[in-house]
This record gives C-alpha cells, sequence and structure tokens, in this order.
C-alpha cells in the first residue's frame, strides 16, 4: 500500500516537471517498423533509422499524403509523385524531370526504392544529401522542382483543415517548420522497401528462373563477360547497387560532372551513384540524364559503348574496343535476367499509393 | 598523412595527460590499435597518391592505384606465455574510403613482449558465402561460380600497356577456383601472416601493419601486367601467382607508444 502512495507521489512529482508549454500535447505516436523482406534479413545490416526520427504510424501517414500534395509546389501543380511516380517505379519516364512552370531539369529522376538501407548516407546521383531529412528540402525548394519555400508550406499546413492534428500526432508541436514536413517526408520514403520480384523468390525456392535468365545471372557474374556484380550487387547483395560512385564510361567529356561538382574533386568527375537495378521494367530510361530508353541500348552500352576518360572506373574492360562484346545471346540473357529484379508488389502495394482520405 | 598527424597528435595529447603521481601506481595497461597503411616501395599511399600514374613495378609498367580495399582476419596478439587475445575476427580496409584502417582491440594489454598474427583474406573456415551482413553490403561478395565467399584484395588502376595505351587493371584476389561453374574446385589462397614481435608498453601503442604493393608485382614471381590485368578471378594460375608473391607483402611498420612516468 505504501509502495503504492510514494509511487503515485513520485508519478505526480515528474507529472509536475513536465514542460509548460504547448507543445506538449501529449500525444505519443505509434511505433511503427520497417517491412524488411527475409532475404534482407538474411543478408544485410538492418535499415538505417535515425535517432531523432523514430518511425510511426502517424508519421508515415502524414508523410505518404505530403508526397501525395501538390500544394507543396509553388503554383500547386506538382508534388514529389510527379516525378516519382508509383507506376514507373517511383521515378519519371520523362529524360529529365520537369519542375513548376515546366522548367526541366537537368537530370533523371530517381527511383525510391529501398533507401532506408543506404548504409553510406549518399543520396542523389552525386551524394550531395547526406540522410533523407536533408533531401527533401532540396526539391521543394528548389526552382527547377517545386520552388515553394517552408513559409508558405506552413502557412498552407496551418489554414488545412486536418494537417494541423496530423503533425500534432505524428510530432507533438502545433508549430510546424521545415523540421517536421522533412521528417515525416523521410518516414514515408523509407518504408518503401521492394524484395518480392522473381529472382528473390527463386533465392527462397519459391520460383524458378527460365533458362534464359539463369544465363543472364551468369553472365551477370562472370568477370570474362557481363562483370555487372562488382557494382551492382549480387544474390548476396540484394539492393542490387553498391551505392557508391563510378564513371561507368558514357562520356569523353562532361557537361554534368557529377560526384566532381560537389566535391570539387577532379578524380570524380563524371562519377554518378550507382543505381539498384531492381525494378527497371518501370523505371526507363536510363543513367543520370535518361540517354538510354531500354535496356538493350544499357546492355549494348556495356558490351560495345564504352569510352575513354581520365576518371573512367578501372572495372570496365576493354575500353579501348568499347567494351567486351558480349554475343547476341548474353545480351537477351542479361536483358532477361534484369527484369527478374522487377517487383510488381512494390509498384502495386497500397501501403505506397495515394489514399483517398487525408 | 592526416592519419599520421591524428596518431601524433593523439599520442601527445596522452602523453599531456601524465600525473605526477609519485607513489608506486598499479601497472598501466595499454590501448592497442592497429594501422593498417600502405606504400609503394617507401613511398606511403593513402587516398590522396590515389589515381596519378606515378609507380612503375617491377616488370617496368608505370602504374596508378585507383581503388584499393583488402581484408585481414583473425588478429591476434599472443603474449609470452602463449595466451592469445583475438582483437579482431576480420577488417575491410578501404583505403579510399579511410575505412577499417584504425583498428582498435576490445581488450586493454599488460605491458611486455607480444607477437602478431593475422591472414590476408579469410581463411576457408572463415570464408562462408554470404555470412558477413556489412561484407555483402560492400558487394564483397565472390559469385557462386567461383565458390562464393569473399575477396580477399581488390586493387585497381590504370597501367601503361606495352602499345603505349592507358589500360584498367583489375589485381583481385580470392580464394583460388578451378573449373568455375557448377562445382568449382577451390584452394583456399589466404595468406597467414605472422609479423613478428613487438614490445606493448604505455598507456596506448599503435602498430603499424605495412602492405608493400610493390612486392605483389615482385616476388618471387615477376609481375607482367601486359599479360595479366584482368579477368583474373576465374584465373587459377594467376590466383596461385598472387598468393606466391604475396608472402612478404605485410610488414610490421612503426609502434609507437606512449610511455607514462
Ligand atoms: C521536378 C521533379 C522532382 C520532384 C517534384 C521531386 N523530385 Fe526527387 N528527385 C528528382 C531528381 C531529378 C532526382 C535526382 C537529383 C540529383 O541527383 O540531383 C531526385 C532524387 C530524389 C531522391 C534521392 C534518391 C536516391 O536514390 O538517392 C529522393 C529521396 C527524392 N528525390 C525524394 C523526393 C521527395 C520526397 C520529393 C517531394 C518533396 C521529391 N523528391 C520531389 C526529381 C524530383
Ligand atoms: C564500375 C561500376 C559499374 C559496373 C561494373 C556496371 N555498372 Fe551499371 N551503372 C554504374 C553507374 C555508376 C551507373 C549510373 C551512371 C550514370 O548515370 O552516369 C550505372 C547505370 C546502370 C543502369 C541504369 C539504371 C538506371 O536506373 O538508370 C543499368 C541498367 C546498369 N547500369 C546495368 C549494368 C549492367 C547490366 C552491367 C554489367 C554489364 C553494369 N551495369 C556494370 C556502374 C556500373
Amino acid at each position: 500500500m505504501n509502495k503504492i502512495i510514494l509511487t503515485s507521489l513520485i508519478l505526480l512529482l515528474l507529472a509536475s516537471c513536465g514542460k509548460d508549454n504547448d507543445d506538449a500535447l501529449g500525444y505519443i505516436p505509434t511505433p511503427a517498423e520497417i517491412a524488411t523482406p527475409l532475404l534482407f534479413q538474411q543478408l544485410i545490416p538492418e535499415a538505417v533509422i535515425p535517432e531523432d526520427n523514430p518511425q510511426t504510424e502517424e508519421g508515415i501517414a502524414l508523410g505518404k499524403r505530403l508526397f501525395y500534395d501538390k500544394r507543396l509546389s509553388l503554383d500547386n501543380s506538382i508534388s514529389c509523385a510527379s516525378c516519382h511516380r508509383p507506376q514507373e517505379g517511383f521515378s519519371d519516364s520523362r529524360t529529365v524531370s520537369i519542375g513548376v512552370d515546366g522548367a526541366p531539369g537537368t537530370r533523371n529522376s530517381m527511383p525510391l526504392v529501398n533507401l532506408a538501407f543506404n548504409y553510406f548516407g549518399n543520396f542523389n546521383w552525386d551524394g550531395s544529401a547526406a540522410t533523407l531529412e536533408e533531401q527533401h528540402e532540396t526539391p521543394i525548394t528548389s526552382p527547377i522542382e517545386m520552388h515553394s519555400t517552408f513559409a508558405d508550406i506552413t502557412a498552407m499546413v496551418e489554414a488545412d483543415a486536418n494537417y494541423p492534428l496530423q503533425f500534432e500526432q505524428a510530432f507533438n508541436v502545433t508549430n510546424v517548420t521545415k523540421t517536421e514536413v522533412t521528417k515525416a517526408l523521410a518516414q514515408f520514403v523509407r518504408t518503401m522497401v521492394s524484395g518480392d520480384s522473381k529472382f528473390d523468390r527463386h533465392l527462397l525456392g519459391e520460383a524458378t528462373l527460365t533458362p534464359q535468365e539463369q544465363n543472364g545471372l551468369d553472365v551477370f557474374l562472370d568477370e570474362t563477360r557481363g562483370d555487372c556484380f562488382h557494382c551492382h550487387g549480387s544474390p548476396t547483395n540484394p539492393l542490387w547497387t553498391d551505392n557508391i560512385f563510378h564513371n561507368n564510361g558514357l562520356d569523353t567529356t562532361f557537361d554534368d560532372r557529377g560526384r566532381g561538382d560537389f566535391t570539387g574533386d577532379p578524380n570524380q568527375f563524371g562519377q554518378f551513384k550507382s543505381p539498384s537495378l531492381r525494378n527497371l521494367a518501370y523505371t526507363a530510361p536510363y543513367m543520370h540524364d535518361g540517354r538510354f530508353a531500354t535496356l538493350e541500348e544499357v546492355v549494348n552500352h556495356y558490351s560495345e559503348g564504352l569510352v575513354y576518360s581520365d576518371t573512367i572506373d578501372p572495372l570496365m574492360k576493354a575500353v579501348d574496343v568499347g567494351g567486351v562484346a558480349l554475343s547476341e545471346t548474353d545480351k537477351a540473357d542479361l536483358v532477361a535476367f534484369l527484369l527478374s529484379l522487377s517487383d510488381p508488389s512494390f509498384i502495386n502495394n497500397p501501403a505506397f499509393l495515394p489514399s483517398n482520405n487525408p | 598523412m592526416k592519419k599520421i598527424a591524428l596518431l601524433f597528435i593523439a599520442l601527445v595529447s596522452f602523453l599531456a595527460c601524465d600525473n605526477d603521481d609519485e607513489t608506486a601506481t598499479p601497472v598501466v595497461e595499454s590501448v592497442v590499435s592497429i594501422s593498417f597503411t600502405q606504400s609503394f616501395d617507401g613511398s606511403p599511399i593513402t587516398a590522396n597518391e590515389f589515381n596519378a600514374i606515378s609507380y612503375t613495378n617491377e616488370n617496368g609498367e608505370q602504374l596508378s592505384i585507383s581503388r584499393l580495399r583488402y581484408l585481414m582476419s583473425d588478429i591476434v596478439l599472443t603474449d609470452a606465455n602463449g595466451t592469445e587475445a583475438v582483437i579482431g575476427d576480420y577488417s575491410l580496409v578501404d583505403v579510399g574510403e579511410n575505412s577499417g584502417v584504425l583498428l582498435e582491440a576490445p581488450m586493454t594489454f599488460e605491458p611486455g613482449e607480444y607477437t602478431l598474427s593475422m591472414r590476408f583474406g579469410f581463411s576457408d573456415a572463415d570464408n562462408t558465402n554470404a555470412a558477413y551482413p556489412d561484407l555483402n553490403a560492400a558487394s564483397w561478395g565472390v559469385p557462386a561460380p567461383l565458390g562464393g565467399g569473399y575477396h580477399y584484395m581488390q586493387m585497381e588502376g590504370m597501367y601503361i600497356n606495352s602499345e603505349d595505351v592507358n589500360t584498367n587493371y583489375q589485381y583481385h584476389t580470392i580464394r583460388a577456383a578451378e573449373n568455375p561453374g557448377e562445382a568449382p574446385t577451390l584452394t583456399d589462397t589466404s595468406i597467414a601472416i605472422n609479423l613478428g614481435t613487438l614490445t606493448i608498453e604505455g598507456s596506448v601503442t599503435i602498430i603499424e601493419v605495412n602492405m608493400n604493393i610493390e612486392e605483389w608485382y615482385k616476388n618471387p614471381i615477376v609481375w607482367d601486367l601486359n599479360e595479366l590485368y584482368t579477368m583474373l578471378m576465374p584465373n587459377y594460375e594467376a590466383q596461385i601467382m598472387m598468393n606466391q608473391n604475396g608472402q612478404n607483402v605485410f610488414n610490421l611498420g612503426l609502434v609507437n607508444s606512449a610511455i607514462d612516468n
């Protein structure tokens, strides 16, 4: 009995020590887990969740609403999803992105997939953002993207019928700032995990590769033929990217210096982040500038289109003759294998698609 | 260079912490770290030296280094009584990213003489396919048709070939695999390295283990990059030769201690 009294006293004391400001609204958001596919659990380290932005049901729902909300742009014309379209693997079939007022960008949009598993903290083609939260600031304010301001967005949020309560429930704040907007978006983006392609199911013993896909895998893994695995993952790296920067021999000189523009290091001119090879069936066109419309063109590039520059990656072979010249069969099979990494359940997952009720 | 400066500062600041206590103090145990360094015949190589074609190997080819990653395993200090302390099961050294270059022991050491040993790559017993999540994420794996497991080293860059063309080379070492495919025959080509005896003393000891890159091209086989520059992973003979040349690549460098008195 005494113990109970004591406990209540302590609780009371603690309660009275709480901050008296309006921000302490007492909402406790519901923690959420990243749905990690079995293969990921077996093969790679856990998802990276920043300590100051844990995943919560409320935060994710809010992030999703923001992701699809065109009012995040200057003239209410585009949302994140305008350039990261679900049916296009959360990328964009246009060669380069088009911002508000039809302003053309300089780069092909990137697919949003498995970004919670980027352990090296390098987002964008050139690694210019170290966290997702930081990344999300740029499209919102960039003149060639959404061209808005966080002041405008805060005002929009405050005037909305539902946002204020949603922000309170997710972050326990009434004063919405850039921080909460980007945190909510990042929580949603982190949920976008793809790991249920035919190839994943093959690894789990639930699907069988066709002979073409199997030969394509062999080409991919063979140092004398495709040798793609050194940069693009393998059956033991289910991300299908190394998430680092390479010059894969596209150009002799660079209009866009990629990583080198960001770091200023001439040794990195022309380097871009290896993209994941998941969901290529939906994410055409390819490369940082969307120069290749088809996977056949991509494979032809590696097979006979390589060109020399000082920073070309040392993994590129037979550069003086354009590449290792794959046979037509190997090329076709390689494409068949690449397509087996596409995951229809990802682009059709209702959790990632716009919901009707805000 | 930066690293050395840093180590120096660390040492100096430890020294500066000396206390003037005259009374007998208990034995100071040493915090021990292994510092992995690289050189090409004496000149240090860090990421700063990458990409310049400014080294000449024994066979006379000029070359650059633009990526260098290697795996050391079973890193063990053995005291005079034969008691072993495992400093690390494995460490992936990535020179370009400057990661894995300094490995701190999880335990401290009493002053004394120790021998240091480690292994270049994984021995067969440890070279289990897909077993190490961090190495999987670093795309360090070897494809199944070559026997799976992990790379030992990826050393890459450009060399000027006999036709005067700048040419990429990939000096990758793995467990040698004969007849790649369904059932390759595998030969453990990892290298046991005994770095000899060293003295641990003071509150901090930093032990340098240096890779002399030139050795990979030199001894006992004078390596001809014109012949052996690419697609070496499935080349069984090349892997055996790399193993032979690797025997004397690693040496004990400086052992720096911060001595309290
Ligand atoms: C106008 C088109 C456009 C809009 C709108 C847009 N993006 Fe992007 N997004 C891009 C492009 C282009 C890139 C590549 C940028 C670069 O490399 O410079 C990119 C890159 C990214 C990346 C990096 C992915 C990776 O793999 O590193 C993330 C994350 C991202 N966008 C999220 C968002 C979010 C969230 C929004 C909404 C706030 C948004 N984007 C709005 C075009 C757009
Ligand atoms: C040296 C590392 C490296 C190797 C080896 C490599 N790639 Fe790439 N790959 C890259 C980089 C970097 C990019 C992005 C380049 C850019 O946009 O400028 C890329 C882009 C791609 C893309 C476009 C993806 C997209 O979303 O735009 C595909 C497809 C692709 N590679 C497939 C392959 C195949 C197949 C192989 C083997 C034949 C291969 N790669 C070998 C580094 C590499």
